[in-house]
């Protein structure tokens, strides 16, 4: 039975009371909050709202089980954003949820992921006790960098409950330029050119074999000029997504309704130049697939008809890691993972009686 | 402490020409760029490859006796000053920039390649490292990672964390780890955020993969004058309000103006009490609209004066007078003492002003120069430490200063670290069981206490007071 904690004396209660315990917002991302019988759930949507939000500071509090939704209309009133992103905002996903997995979205590529925003964290630790790191301010070097390390903890170091950011103003508008390269190698081509060029670009996302989705931000004078300017430089047939048809085709990406309902979704930080090994494996596996953030991570929407086994063999051999947001695995790390040495040392120093499950 | 094992295999591994222990070859060692703390090491080794920071570390750990790991010895807080009875581990020799990948916009380093050498690199592909301490001609990026180091153009782009995609370290425990990869993503928690801003309490960075950025296409740099600093700090207040996002904003006062062109011959606005410096930069047609937005909002403050950089050379020396600001300093006073602290951005003017009434009160001159945009101050407070109890006065105010800080809920350090200055004041921000998760990781890593002990975390029973350090 999951518990229900309303408040953060709560949360801390409910980890001393039960043997071994596991954090969930809102359950998108239902592989990272799948539990074996001796875990117990704690459901965090109800330690929800703004603890605080500054406008003219340009930072926002917020308890863990907030909704994406709710932070980015509080944000929104003062033409304010969250720059890095955040997924799966309209399936209802939480910001707690959204730092433990460690998940930005599209408009990453241009001011940078969640780590690059969290300023400050509170946790409960495997003993029960809260934890701060970091502070509300936007500049802070005092103590170990606490915020960072909780960035794709999982639930596994502690459960979250507070979360402090900094924030950007919301650029006023954006264009969405459509490439058609002619095959995956001059895609890739493509993106190590223009993210070498100060371009500025807001986005930029590939989906195989060839179709690159180019996006800028900015000031609304300014933007008709700059993607013409942009489309000059660029050999293969491009156009201008409406002002409809270009937000739509982002939000559908943060969303992955593209990914098809009977898949697996994995995430699998790539570079570039590694992108074309990798196709060629989903590819005769059947796995739809999207490059986001200019070719450093790739979606993978894995049938659930073939084992999750192959495409960790597949990744162990290209020495890369996947992590498992959705699907049936009973595992949620695949590929590789140079850094377990070093993490189970500060596993062992956060969580040393096993209140929360293991990495793997 | 096993000292009398460790000395012969030091000799016997680097040879006289590498292993310093004469006391005036050991001098230089001794302090960093905070001289009021000095400790003589031990000894000095000049390492040359990852294996023999590897090998040192292990013989430190296994005769107990601590080590420091030294770049270029620019910390403004005692993190780089030996600890007693241990050795400094110079880096600077490792100082190759091992693979530049421009298409993926990857540099990786050695921890002893310098700040500003990893953009000289990255510079016939228009390419450069964004954050940019004021030190960061000599500074390394060692030293960088372990403080988090931050710069004028931090605003936009971060500090050094921002910018580090993998380490490769020895922990302090003799340990190979690795983390992170090329890639801006990852997945599981963020060993490589962790690592960043350790102090030198876990290991040594041995291998460091950096991420490049492109160089703006414009730029559109501006230093305004104003009458008082309180006037330059609403102006950020206002910057900021309208939802520009400059790529710098910074203050200097009065003070920090007169040690500036005592030193580079700076052309600064005659007779204003403070200038900000304001600096846009992206694509040229976003700079040349916000441009005019700035241009609206800087005419409705009430400037002494306005002086817009008409070329690449006017930027650069406006650059310099703000870069120059610590080290000038010393042209007004025989000692001064570089502060760092943070307060929210919008409650700027307050600090300054407060800061201004210590100062009085303590019957001492504080120039400021600091990052606006970030509410990081930098109070630069001017003693004579020739005339009895000023050095003491001088310390007061700081500690008085950091204590604002932390009444406004800001920090005590922005970027220069606790070190050994900050010790004290580390336990005011954070409770006690923050400070022990703080302790049991150092101690995950450091399980002998070797690495830079001392520094950051008190000791645990006081065995060492900061009084005791105070040599110099
Ligand atoms: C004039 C001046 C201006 C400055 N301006 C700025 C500024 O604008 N912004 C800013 O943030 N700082 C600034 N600083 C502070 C300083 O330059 C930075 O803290 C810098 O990162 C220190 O680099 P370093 O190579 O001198 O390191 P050192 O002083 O040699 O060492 C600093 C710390 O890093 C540790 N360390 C060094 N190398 C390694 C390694 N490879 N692995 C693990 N630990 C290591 C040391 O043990 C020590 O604790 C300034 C300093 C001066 C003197």
């Amino acid at each position: 039975m999951p518990a229900h904690p309303t408040t953060i004396d709560e949360v801390s209660q409910c980890v001393l009371d039960h043997p071994h315990v596991l954090p969930r917002g809102a359950n998108t991302k239902p592989a990272l909050s799948r539990t074996n019988a001796d875990v117990t759930p704690l459901d965090l949507t109800a330690v929800r709202g703004v603890s605080a939000y500054d406008p003219g500071e340009f930072t926002i509090t917020a308890l863990a089980g907030t909704t994406l939704q709710e932070i980015a209309q509080t944000l929104n009133e003062h033409g304010q954003w969250l720059p890095f992103d955040p997924p799966l905002a309209d399936a209802g996903a939480t910001i707690g949820g959204t730092v433990a997995a460690g998940l930005s979205g599209p408009g990453r590529l241009r001011f940078g992921g969640v780590r690059d925003f969290l300023v400050g964290v509170r946790f409960i630790d495997g003993q029960g006790k809260l934890v701060r790191g970091g502070g509300t301010v936007v500049k802070n070097a005092a103590g170990f960098d606490l915020p960072k390390l909780m960035i794709g903890s999982l639930g596994r170091l502690g459960i979250l409950v507070e979360l402090s950011f900094k924030v950007f103003p919301k650029p006023e508008s954006f264009t969405t330029l459509r490439v058609d390269a002619p095959d995956l190698d001059a895609a890739i081509d493509l993106i190590c050119r223009l993210t070498s060029e100060p371009w500025d670009l807001h986005a930029l996302d590939l989906e195989p074999p060839a179709t690159l989705y180019l996006r800028l931000a900015g000031e609304p004078a300014s933007l008709p000029q700059r993607i013409a300017r942009l489309s000059d430089t660029i050999d293969h047939p491009a156009a201008a997504l409406t002002d409809v048809d270009g937000p739509t085709w982002w939000d559908d990406a943060n969303a992955f309704t593209w990914a098809p309902a009977d898949t697996a979704l994995v995430k699998v930080p790539l570079t570039p130049k590694r992108i074309a090994a990798l196709d060629a494996h989903l590819e005769s596996a059947g796995a739809t697939r999207r490059y986001a953030a200019a070719g450093n991570v790739a979606w993978i929407a894995w049938p659930s008809a073939a084992p999750l086994d192959g495409l960790d063999q597949h990744l162990s051999a290209d020495q890369l890691s996947g992590l498992v947001i959705r699907g049936d695995a009973q595992r949620i790390r695949l590929g590789v993972d140079p850094a377990r040495p070093f993490m189970q040392r500060v596993k062992t120093a956060l969580d040393p009686t096993h209140r929360f499950p293991d990495f793997s | 402490m096993d000292a009398a094992r460790l000395m012969p295999w030091l000799a016997e591994r680097f040879g006289p020409d590498r292993l310093l222990t004469e006391p005036g070859q050991l001098a230089p060692y001794e302090s960093d760029a905070l001289t009021a703390f000095a400790v003589t090491p031990r000894a000095v080794v000049l390492v040359q490859s990852a294996d023999e920071v590897i090998d040192t570390v292990r013989i430190c750990r296994d005769t107990a006796v601590p080590f420091v790991a030294r770049g270029s010895g620019t910390s403004l807080s005692g993190g780089s000053v030996p600890v007693e009875g241990g050795i400094v581990i110079a880096l600077n020799r490792l100082n190759r920039v091992l693979k530049l990948d421009p298409d993926q916009r990857i540099a990786v380093v050695e921890p002893g390649v310098t700040n500003n050498a990893v953009t000289d690199a990255a510079q016939p592909f228009g390419l450069f490292y964004a954050p940019d301490p004021s030190s960061q001609q000599i500074c390394t990026i060692g030293g960088n990672v372990a403080f988090n180091s931050g710069g004028a153009h931090c605003l936009k782009y971060g500090m050094t964390s921002n910018h580090v995609l993998a380490i490769k370290a020895v922990l302090a425990d003799g340990d190979i780890v690795e983390m992170g990869s090329d890639s801006l993503e990852s997945v599981g928690p963020d060993a490589v955020g962790l690592f960043v801003g350790h102090e030198g309490l876990f290991g040594i960075a041995l291998e460091i993969t950096l991420r490049l950025v492109p160089r703006p296409e414009a730029y559109h740099t501006v230093l305004i004058g104003y009458r008082s600093t309180a006037e330059a700090g609403d102006a950020v207040a206002k910057i900021i309000a309208t939802g520009l996002l400059p790529g710098a904003l910074e203050i200097m006062d009065r003070l920090a103006l007169d040690a500036a062109e005592a030193s580079v011959n700076a052309d600064f606005p005659p007779g204003a009490q403070a200038v900000l410096i304001v600096e846009l930069e992206g694509a040229h047609e976003q700079v040349a609209v916000e441009r005019q937005q700035l241009t609206q909002i800087i005419d409705q403050t009430n400037p002494t004066q306005v002086n817009v950089a008409a070329d690449a050379a006017q930027r650069l020396a406006i650059w310099k007078g703000r870069k120059c600001a610590f080290s000038a300093v010393g042209q007004l006073s025989p000692d001064y003492i570089v502060q760092d602290g943070v307060v929210p951005r919008s409650r700027l003017g307050e600090a300054l002003q407060r800061i201004e009434e210590l100062a009085d009160a303590h019957q001492l001159r504080c120039a400021n120069v600091f990052h606006a945009g970030d509410g990081n101050l930098h109070p630069l407070i001017l003693y004579d430490g020739r005339q009895s109890g000023a050095m003491h006065r001088a310390e007061q105010l700081a500690a008085e200063i950091l204590t604002m800080c932390i009444e406004m809920n800001g920090s005590v350090t922005g970027e220069h670290g606790i070190g050994v200055e900050k010790r004290e004041f580390l336990p005011r921000m954070f409770s006690e069981h923050d400070m022990t998760v703080m302790r049991r990781l150092h101690h995950a890593m450091d399980p002998a206490g070797v690495a830079n002990t001392g520094k950051m975390l008190l000791p645990e029973p006081a065995e060492q007071s900061a009084a005791a350090m105070q040599s110099a």
